[in-house]
Order: structure tokens, then C-alpha cells, then sequence
């Protein structure tokens, strides 16, 4: 009859509210369930994921050697035109002229950190880095040369 | 000058009855991205609803025609960028179905487990976002509470948080994480635990219920006229997932419902969502302790050439059906591309579902669409 | 024992001592006023504080932390820059009224400090009708809310305000009711006859299942007299109609912000002096020695602890529920609200007569 029906409507009506309250409350009296990481104040404990993409590097070694041979397959697999590999003629070893990489030109304000060029290349010389404070005032400083002054590749790389 | 007033009366515009004619957007805090909608209100009733679309239109179709057939899947990441795995994963299987490309069954199992995680992250999005829309503020936080635990997954595994880019044509990437199958354990753990929270603070409360029982209704014939696919079209009895339809990779060997409800209102979209999300879990917990040994990407050749013809290739994203179109001509660049987004065709039913209703309607329509606005737009 | 009382006499023999009776009364009126004022525009700044952070905590989140520690200064910050933005008035609206509204608001919320008792014999204004004074200075901040949204020459506005003014109109009514509730077992609607008729327990364990029910019902209704969530469709952001106070910015807006967490502080101050014995420390019957110790705690701090905690209920609200829909928020009124507290008005009659209560 129309009053039972009245107040069970109201009964099931509190009762879910309260149900939703007791839900609140208790992350209310349980700080510890925060989970918001203090950036920046935590750099100095920030651990982030060795893969993540932050921006393409190319690692050198202790004796200032890399292992890109200039062979532009970067260049060709980059859907955007971020890297452009300038290239020059140098003699080798046993004197014959190859072709050897001048500047890795590398433009990170265009880059999609899409990780085809890291795949595509076939001597593993360049690699993604998980740095992702890249905010700069000046623009001209978003466009890299990934190889340093003065390196030169490593020995027995094709 | 003019006095503002003239000026005001100049731009008002009335509809051809005389009715009141409003923008909501692109700028509103309820649209989910940029959406114009121009509503014709008579009094509080709507009487039409018009989207006005393109607002961030990005010409992605034609810049795929520069793209090779490597290139042109990080594009579509951003396209459904909440479903960015799935979409990715049809692209991939599009050049495999056209090259005759191998796929290794260790990449089939990582690529349906990364698909079924980027589903319930979606659900979980969608979930924070309505309830907001309707002014319960805290579920948002704990739902972003589950999808921060997948984020960090991907982070571990796909080197990115929102636009993975780690599904190429014969596979995936790299091969997964050491520790991928404990946290994704872990994550199923705590997901359960927790999933009874979104029904005491949000399915069982009576206030949610009454704001979405009977408002919005769709009929079964008119989802299936409008073309609507996904959670929409199932909530309003049409079976249409295509992963049980037309399954690809792994979805013919598990076992999973295909979520149905009968009412059409926006309270059987909520609930075909949500349960959604357990079925979900359920295909993950089959597939994440027998992901067998082996390759993680077939053999394929350095460079990409899909025979000449048309192809097409669907999947089952987060809000429908998605389809990828390549016309091709035998290069290494398609010659045209046409992406079947779900968003678009679920849009175009908005109008109708909201005849009628009142203004606070529309909101609890609208959330329960759950539209990606660069999906529609392109 | 620290006691506001004594603070009280002293001043006024020192006044006494060293004016005339009408030089001393109107020095005195002006310390009251230049102390409300004070009050409020500290209450306002803890009370914006409070909601932030008790939002964030129950959102798994911090609050704000960085200006000051643990983020006490945020509220004069976020004051300091409402006071330098450009204070708009649109083109055709009527300029007086305007200007009026957010003063019209203020000022019932300062009205309506007068009866409140802080503390043992430390009340501004004892006026025998105290409850009944109450109730009708409340019901003047509709004017000021219609005045706002009639002003504005934007219809949304003026929409947003006869809702406003609607919700409220229909919320006093069960506010009321519930209110005479403790008026029936008092038998005086004086305010500290009400707060001296608990000396042996407050009303809510006293009286035990209508007044339970009165306020249950009296939470509910000042929550929606005060447009708070669930109840606050009258300025939701995310609804379409963004409420009377869309054109106000600057000064103008913060007044009705501030206003707002007023009318909250005042509403929540009544209800802890009607169901939870105002500044009356907890006692139980005639238990001598726990009602000593009980008295050892200063009466101030059990008054502001008991509207804190009324206060942090308010909020609880807010944070946990969506927003009603217009039509649902007058439905609960007038179906389920209205004739629950009539029947509960009749209940607690037998009981006062039958002496059922204890």
C-alpha cells in the first residue's frame, strides 16, 4: 500500500546516502592513502621508468666515441623531419673515404618521441632518455646536435 | 557607437519560431573537449540540438597520405587518445592483413592484455567525468586513483604515459617489462578490492539514480538507424561487439559476456560501462599467466608496400567500432585513407535522445556518451 | 579557567567607571560592532581554508600547502587578488540595485549574530523571541539573492535567482518546523532559556526520536536554504544557467562568497544551540562529578566545537553527492520533507504533554 511504500522509499533512500558518507569518511580519517608525489620538491628521490621517452640522445663513451656511421636511416624513418643527419667525407684507417656523420641535427621542439628512429637504426647509437624538464626561454636552445664536439665513431662499428 | 544594448539585440538570435537559440561550448566545462552545440530551447524544453563540429579538425586522413606505412599509426594515438593502444592495434592489423605479415603469438597475448588495460583505463576516465558533470566531485579522484596504477604500467613497458606508440606492423616493440605481470597483478588485485566504492558512492545512490533512470532513451531501431556501435548501441539492446563478431588476435580463444542491457537510458549506459570494465579483467586474468615464449615482432621486410586494392580493417575501442580504410595504389604511402571514428555516429543520435528533456538532461546524456571530441573531429 | 564572561563585566564596570551610562552604552556598541566584524572576516578566511582542505582530504589529495605552512595565508592570498580585479557592471542593469544586493546579504548574516550565545552571558542581543527573530531575518536573503538576478539584465541570471529564491522559499518552511520542535519541549523560544533547559543533557538525547528526526530534517533543509550541494543548482558550474551572481566580479563577488560561508557558520551556530545545547558542556543527568569535569572545559570552546562539527557534516555533504535536478530538489520538499516534519511536529506534542521524554 501506498505507505509501506513511502517509507521504504525513504528507508533505501538514507540508507544509500549514508552508505556513500561512510565511503568519504573513511579516506577522510585515513591520510595515508595520499598518494600525491611533491614534485618539485622530490627531485632529488624521483625515480622514473627506464624507458620512458623523454627525448632522443646519442650515449658516448668515456673515450668521447659513438656509433652512428651517418647512414641516415634516422633521417628517412623520422614521419616529421625532426633529425636531420649532415654528413661528411672523412678518410679512414686504411685510407679509404667513407662516410662519416658531421652534426645529428636534432630538433626536440618538433619531435613526437615516437621511437622509430631509435628502431630503425642499425648500429644502436642513438637512444631515448627519460629527461622531460625541457622548458627553455630562448627557442633556439630546443634544437640539439646529439653528437659532442671533437667525437668520432668507435672502432668495428658498420 | 553603438549602445551595447542594440548591439545585443542585433546578435540574439531566435529560432523560426521564435523560441531561444544558445551556445553551449566550445568552451564549457561539461563538453569533454571542444564542442559547439547550439541548442533551440523552447522555455526549459530542448526542441534541437545542432553539434557544430571541426574545432580541432588536424587534417590527420590527408597527412597520412605522406606518411609510410610505418609512419602513419603514431598519428592515430591521438586521434582516440584514450583508447590510443586500440586504435594503434587496428592500424597494425590493417598492413599485416594486406601484407600477409606473421604475427608471433607472444604478441598477439601483449597486444589483446594492453588493449583490455586501455579499455578499463578509458571506463575509469569516463566514470571520473560524468559524476562530475553531475556534481559528485570525488569519484573523479578515485578513479584516477585505478588509472594511475595502468599509466605507470605503460610507463614501465611502452616508455609513455598517454600516447603509447609501441604496436608496429608484425607485433609490438620491445618485449615487456620484467615486472609486467606482477604489477598487472597487483593491478587486479586492488581493482577488485575497490570496485565496490564506485557502487556505494555512485550506482547505489539514490540521488545518481534518479538523475539518470529514464532520461535519454534510445530505441533499439534507432541506434541501429544512426549507425551507433559500442556501449551505446549495447545498452539499448543491440549486439554489436566486435570482438566477439569478428574476432582478431587472441579473442577467439578467451572467454568473456558481451554486455547487453534493454532499457536505452542513460542508467543502462552507465551499467553496460561498468560491467564492461569486469569482463575486462576477466580476459586479462585468462591471458596474463600464459603469455607463451617467443618473438616479439614478426619478420618484415625494411620497407612497406601494401599491394594494390582497398582494405579495411575494425576494432573494438572503448566507444565503438573503429575502422581504418586504406586505398592503395602499390606505393609506399597510401593514396587515401579514411578513418570510420565512433564518436561521430554516437554524436548524431544526441539530438534525438535529447528532444524533449530539460536542460539538466542533457547533461547526464551527454556524459553518458562518453564523447572524445578529437575523435570526431579528426 | 579562562572565561569569556568575565572579560565581559570587567570592560563594562571599566566603561561604567569612567563615562556616563550613555557615553559607556555607545563605546560598547561600537566594540560589538568593530568585534563582529572582525569575526566574520576571520571566520571567513578559516572556513574557506577548512572546505579546500577537507575537500582534499577526502579526494585522497593535499590541500593547498604552499603559501604559508600548511597553507594557512591561501585565503588572504586568493582575497587580496579578488580585490584587484575590475569590478564590471553590465551596460543596462539598474545600478543601485546592483550595488545593493551583495550588501542586502551581508547584512542579514550580520543581523543574525545578534541572538547567537558564544558562551556562558555572552550573548549581543537576549531578545525574548530570540528562535522567532531568527527565522524571520533569515528569510530576508531572498530579497537580496532576487534583487541580484533581477539587476543583472541577463536572463540567465534572473533564471538562476527565482530558482534560488524558490529552494529557499520552500526550505524554511521544514527549517521551521523543525525549529519548533525544541520550541514544544522548551517551552520558551528564548535562547538562553532553550540553552539553560539542557543543563541535564542536550536536547538530541533528551528528546529522543523526533528530535533525531527534527534534525535530521533541520540538516537537510539548512543545506538547502544555504544553496549548498546537493542543493546548489542555482550556481553549479557545470550546468547551463550559471546562477545569480554571474555578472558580479571583484569585491562585489567575494561579498557573496564570504556571505555564503556566513550564512553557513550562522545556520550551523542555531542548530548546535537548539539539538546540541550551545555552550552547555555535555552532561548526563545528575551524575555531579562528570558533569563538573565536563565543566572544567570553557564554554566557548564547546560552543565553537559543536558548530565546527556541524560545519564539517555540511561539507561531508557537499563532497559526496551530485546535484539534485530543480523539479527532484522541490519534490523532496514539498512530498517527503513537509509531511514528515507536520507528523513530527504532532509527535512531539504527545510527548511534551505525556512527559515521555526525559
Amino acid at each position: 500500500m501506498f505507505l509501506k511504500d513511502y517509507i521504504l522509499d525513504v528507508y533505501n533512500g538514507v540508507s544509500s546516502l549514508l552508505k556513500g558518507m561512510r565511503k568519504t569518511g573513511y579516506y577522510f580519517t585515513h591520510p595515508k592513502e595520499i598518494i600525491t608525489e611533491q614534485y618539485p620538491d622530490n627531485r632529488a628521490t624521483l625515480k622514473l621508468a627506464d624507458r620512458f621517452k623523454g627525448e632522443v640522445i646519442m650515449p658516448h663513451d668515456d673515450n668521447n666515441e659513438h656509433a652512428c656511421t651517418g647512414c641516415t636511416a634516422c633521417e628517412i624513418a623520422c614521419p616529421n623531419g625532426t633529425i636531420k643527419v649532415v654528413t661528411k667525407s672523412e678518410v679512414n684507417a686504411e685510407g679509404k673515404k667513407k662516410k662519416a656523420v658531421d652534426a645529428l641535427v636534432y630538433r626536440l621542439e618538433l619531435c613526437t618521441m615516437c621511437n622509430l628512429c631509435v628502431i630503425a637504426c642499425p648500429s644502436d647509437a642513438i637512444k631515448m632518455a627519460p629527461n622531460f624538464e625541457h622548458s627553455v626561454f630562448d627557442r633556439t636552445k630546443l634544437t640539439k646536435i646529439l653528437n659532442q664536439p671533437g667525437s668520432k665513431i668507435r672502432e668495428g662499428i658498420e | 557607437m553603438y549602445n551595447q544594448t542594440e548591439v545585443i539585440k542585433d546578435t540574439t538570435e531566435l529560432g523560426p519560431e521564435g523560441e531561444l537559440v544558445i551556445n553551449m561550448g566550445p568552451q564549457h566545462p561539461a563538453t569533454h573537449g571542444v564542442l559547439h552545440l547550439v541548442v533551440t530551447l523552447n522555455g526549459e524544453t530542448i526542441k534541437k540540438i545542432e553539434p557544430h563540429l571541426g574545432y580541432i579538425h588536424r587534417s590527420i586522413e590527408k597527412m597520412c597520405e605522406s606518411l609510410t606505412y610505418r609512419q602513419f599509426i603514431y598519428v592515430t594515438s591521438r586521434m582516440d587518445y584514450l583508447s590510443s593502444h586500440i586504435n594503434n592495434t587496428a592500424c597494425a592489423l590493417l598492413v599485416e592483413k594486406g601484407m600477409q605479415i606473421e604475427v608471433p603469438e607472444r604478441a598477439q597475448y601483449i597486444r589483446v592484455i594492453l588493449n583490455e588495460l586501455t579499455r578499463i583505463a578509458s571506463h575509469e576516465l569516463w566514470l571520473g567525468a560524468m559524476a562530475m558533470d553531475l556534481g559528485a566531485f570525488t569519484p573523479f579522484f578515485y578513479a584516477f586513483r585505478e588509472r594511475e596504477m595502468i599509466t605507470d604500467i605503460m610507463e614501465d613497458t611502452c616508455g609513455a604515459r598517454l600516447t603509447m606508440n609501441y604496436i608496429v606492423p608484425g607485433g609490438v616493440m620491445y618485449d615487456i617489462h620484467p615486472e609486467f605481470q606482477t604489477k598487472v597483478k597487483a593491478f587486479i588485485k586492488q581493482f577488485k578490492e575497490k570496485v565496490t566504492e564506485y557502487e556505494d558512492l555512485v550506482t547505489n545512490n539514490i540521488i545518481f539514480q534518479s538523475r539518470t533512470k529514464g532520461v535519454g532513451v534510445l530505441s533499439r531501431e534507432d541506434a541501429i538507424s544512426f549507425g551507433c556501435t559500442g556501449p551505446v548501441a549495447r545498452a539499448s539492446g543491440v549486439s554489436c561487439d566486435i570482438r566477439k563478431i569478428a574476432p582478431y588476435d587472441v579473442y577467439n580463444k578467451v572467454e568473456f559476456d558481451e554486455v547487453i542491457e534493454t532499457a536505452g537510458d542513460s542508467f543502462a549506459r552507465y551499467m553496460v560501462r561498468i560491467k564492461e570494465m569486469n569482463q575486462s579483467i576477466r580476459i586479462i586474468e585468462q591471458l596474463i599467466d600464459s603469455i607463451p615464449e617467443g618473438e616479439f615482432v614478426g619478420k618484415t621486410k625494411n620497407v612497406l608496400k601494401l599491394p594494390k586494392g582497398e582494405f579495411y580493417q575494425r576494432v573494438e575501442t572503448a566507444r565503438g567500432e573503429f575502422g581504418v580504410y586504406i586505398v592503395s595504389e602499390g606505393g609506399t604511402t597510401p593514396h587515401r585513407i579514411k578513418f570510420r571514428s565512433p564518436g561521430f555516429s554516437n554524436l548524431s543520435a544526441l539530438s534525438h535522445m535529447a528532444e524533449g528533456s530539460k536542460i539538466g538532461d542533457l547533461m547526464a546524456t551527454m556524459g553518458t556518451l562518453d564523447l572524445v571530441i578529437p575523435d570526431i573531429d579528426r | 579557567m579562562f572565561s569569556l564572561e568575565g572579560i565581559t563585566t570587567a570592560t563594562q564596570d571599566w566603561l561604567l567607571i569612567k563615562f556616563n551610562p550613555t557615553i559607556a552604552l555607545a563605546i560598547e556598541c561600537v566594540i560589538v560592532i568593530l568585534l563582529s566584524i572582525t569575526l566574520f572576516a576571520f571566520l571567513g578566511l578559516v572556513l574557506v581554508l577548512m572546505e579546500r582542505k577537507v575537500a582534499a582530504r577526502i579526494q585522497i589529495r593535499l590541500g593547498p600547502n604552499r603559501v604559508g605552512p600548511g597553507g594557512i595565508f591561501q585565503t588572504a592570498a586568493d582575497t587580496l587578488k579578488l580585490i584587484m580585479k575590475e569590478g564590471l557592471i553590465p551596460d543596462n542593469a539598474d545600478k543601485f540595485l546592483f550595488n545593493l544586493a551583495p550588501f542586502v546579504v551581508m547584512m542579514v548574516a550580520m543581523l543574525l549574530l545578534a541572538p547567537i550565545a558564544f558562551a556562558k552571558n555572552f550573548q549581543i542581543w537576549d531578545i525574548n523571541i530570540g528562535v522567532l527573530y531568527i527565522s524571520a531575518i533569515s528569510s530576508l536573503s531572498v530579497i537580496g539573492i532576487l534583487m541580484a538576478g533581477w539587476a543583472s539584465n541577463n536572463k540567465y541570471s534572473l533564471l538562476g535567482a527565482m530558482r534560488s529564491g524558490a529552494q529557499i522559499v520552500s526550505y524554511e518552511l521544514s527549517a521551521g518546523f523543525a525549529v519548533l520542535t525544541i520550541v514544544v519541549l522548551t517551552g520558551s523560544l528564548q535562547i538562553s532559556e532553550i540553552v539553560a533547559a539542557q543543563e541535564n543533557g542536550w536536547w538530541l538525547f533528551k528528546g529522543h526520536i523526533p528530535v533525531i528526526i527534527a534534525f535530521v530534517l533541520y540538516i537537510i533543509a539548512v543545506t538547502a536554504e544555504t544553496n549548498r550541494a546537493p542543493f546548489d543548482l542555482a550556481e553549479a558550474e557545470s550546468e547551463l544557467t550559471a546562477g545569480f551572481h554571474t555578472e558580479y566580479s571583484g569585491m562585489k563577488f567575494a561579498l557573496f562568497f564570504l556571505a555564503e560561508y556566513i550564512n553557513i557558520f550562522i545556520v550551523c551556530a542555531i542548530g548546535a544551540t537548539l539539538f546540541l545545547g550551545g555552550w552547555m558542556p555535555l552532561h548526563i543527568g545528575h551524575w555531579e562529578s562528570f558533569n563538573h569535569i565536563m565543566d572544567y572545559i570553557p564554554s566557548s570552546i564547546w560552543f565553537m566545537g559543536k558548530t565546527f562539527f556541524l560545519i564539517f557534516l555540511i561539507m561531508w555533504f557537499r563532497w559526496t553527492f551530485p546535484r539534485l535536478r530543480v523539479d527532484q530538489l522541490l519534490n523532496l520538499e514539498w512530498k517527503y520533507l513537509l509531511p514528515i516534519s507536520l507528523f513530527n511536529l504532532l509527535l512531539v506534542t504527545v510527548i511534551a504533554i505525556m512527559g515521555w521524554h526525559f
